[in-house]
């Protein structure tokens, strides 16, 4: 027998959808403005194994010399991302649905089983829940980093106003650079996760639209 | 339990819902591309993009209102400044400049026409002498710690009487009877910003002569430039010519090129 059941609620679909293309917006500006001061590379004692960014990627993509616009747009998407993460973190409260979102400390002993499964170690089925403890860490922590850029990217944009904010975070330098990483953080995230939507399958990804997904429940079940 | 044995109605109702769904889901994708169609053809405002520069301009508002006067720029000892302060930005420091004639020239509000008056480098340095050494945050992104000297731009209003909107005797401690701005122009006219007069009026904005305790150079602006810790380095304008106590916001140089006005940290 299968079964319509809810998933997502709408309000968190909504959340997601817009993050999406308000996030695409942020990222793309956010390297606008990177290009003007660009020192980030990854550095195996003297030897440069990969600068953020090499000059192909920005000539590619048509980055250099737009520092302004970027800033125009940077802050005034800033507060889309904003009220858009606020609302999502308060519904998710007030909803409980932080329940399911949440890691335990099951969570992790899970999410190295969800790892070894997802990359073909283990036969072990995957836990039928909402969200199995890889996602609850994944899902959880990209909130955070969500938190955690607008705090720096206050921190960098008012650092006489919000001087406090900017020692909170161990200085304007380490700001930016924190900042920075966490944008590194969201596009691996973008990147394993449409892997994952991609393996998951069209009844996943339908019930981020929809909100319902369609679940095979044994016939003794169905009956209220 | 297999999709083959699943009842035709239950497939049909998910098929029904499906649609109705995704018709909601594409009308929404139609609506942000509409909005972003409409964004993309707004005019530029001063080389940004009308819509957006209207978002910047509600953040100066947000914070003016927010903005504390108390709130000063981190400062540090002397000992902590960089050697080798960053040359940036070579407008309005044409060839040609004279030094040993130079004299600043003021103009406030108020005062009549053609009433200018000159200010020499050795008047300046009679004032009391304010050393600032902060970290200098360029628009682009970097910093360095430096240290400057010069004279408080407020004790040199309050010397010359300088910022009243009738040209008598100002109040400093009465911003809004003050002109809203000071404009600041290079002597080629070639660079020129706006400074609201709030920010003018920080214990740490400087009409600065010194540079690590030495004279300033020649690239860093030398007779006088502006050094204005709670902006961005945009702002603080390397020899300046004319200064002008005026209500009506003045000409700003990279603003005119698409960056917001305030430029406030």
């Amino acid at each position: 027998m299968k079964r319509i059941e809810p998933k997502h609620p709408l309000a968190i679909r909504w959340f997601h959808w817009v993050n999406f293309p308000v996030l695409a917006v942020m990222i793309w500006s956010g390297t606008l403005i990177y290009w003007a001061y660009d020192p980030y590379m990854i550095k195996l004692g003297s030897a440069v194994l990969f600068k953020f960014y090499p000059t192909s990627f920005y000539n590619a993509l048509g980055i250099p010399h737009k520092l302004a616009n970027g800033m125009a747009w940077h802050f005034a998407f800033m507060w889309l991302f904003a009220v858009n993460g606020f609302a999502y973190v308060v519904y998710t409260v007030v909803s409980g649905e932080w329940r399911y979102l949440l890691p335990n400390k099951h969570s992790f002993k899970e999410a190295w089983q969800v790892l070894l499964h997802d990359l073909f170690f283990s036969r072990k089925p995957l836990p039928e829940r909402k969200f199995n403890g890889a996602q609850q860490i994944a899902y959880t922590a990209v909130v955070v980093m969500g938190i955690g850029s607008l705090v720096t990217g206050l921190a960098i944009y008012k650092p006489t106003q919000l001087h406090w904010i900017t020692a909170l975070c161990g200085g304007y330098e380490t700001a930016r650079a924190i900042h920075f990483v966490l944008t590194i953080g969201y596009v691996l995230f973008f990147l394993v996760h449409i892997m994952q939507v991609v393996r998951a399958g069209w009844n996943n990804f339908r019930a981020m639209v929809t909100g319902w997904e369609v679940v095979n429940v044994k016939p003794k079940s169905e009956t209220p | 339990m297999s999709l083959e044995h699943d009842d035709p109605n239950f497939q049909r109702e998910v098929r029904k819902r499906s649609i109705k769904s995704f018709a909601w889901f594409f009308l929404a994708i139609a609506l942000v591309v509409a909005g972003w169609l409409w964004l993309m053809s707004q005019p530029d405002e001063f080389g940004a993009n009308r819509a957006l520069r209207r978002v910047l301009r509600f953040n100066e508002t947000v914070n003016a209102a927010v903005k504390s006067p108390t709130h000063l720029a981190k400062t540090f000892d002397k000992s902590q400044a960089v050697k080798n302060v960053k040359v940036n930005g070579p407008y309005g420091l044409s060839d040609g400049f004279d030094s040993t004639s130079w004299k600043l020239r003021v103009v406030n509000k108020g005062w009549g026409a053609d009433s200018v008056i000159y200010v020499t480098l050795d008047d300046i340095k009679k004032l009391p002498r304010t050393d600032v050494v902060f970290d200098f945050k360029c628009i682009e992104g970097w910093s360095q710690i430096t240290w400057w000297s010069g004279v408080k731009l407020s004790d040199f209003m309050k010397q010359y009487n300088l910022g009243s909107r009738n040209g008598r005797t100002p109040n400093l401690d009465d911003v809004p009877s003050l002109t809203n701005y000071i404009g600041m122009v290079t002597p080629d006219s070639g660079y020129y910003v706006g400074i609201d007069m709030k920010s003018a009026l920080s214990p740490q904005t400087i009409l600065c002569y010194a540079m690590n305790g030495n004279p300033l150079p020649e690239n860093q602006g030398a007779p006088l430039r502006l050094i204005i810790p709670n902006k961005y380095g945009v702002k603080h304008i390397k020899r300046i010519g004319t200064m002008r106590f005026v209500d009506r916001r003045p000409r700003d140089y990279w603003f005119e090129r698409g960056y917001d006005y305030d430029c406030a940290l």
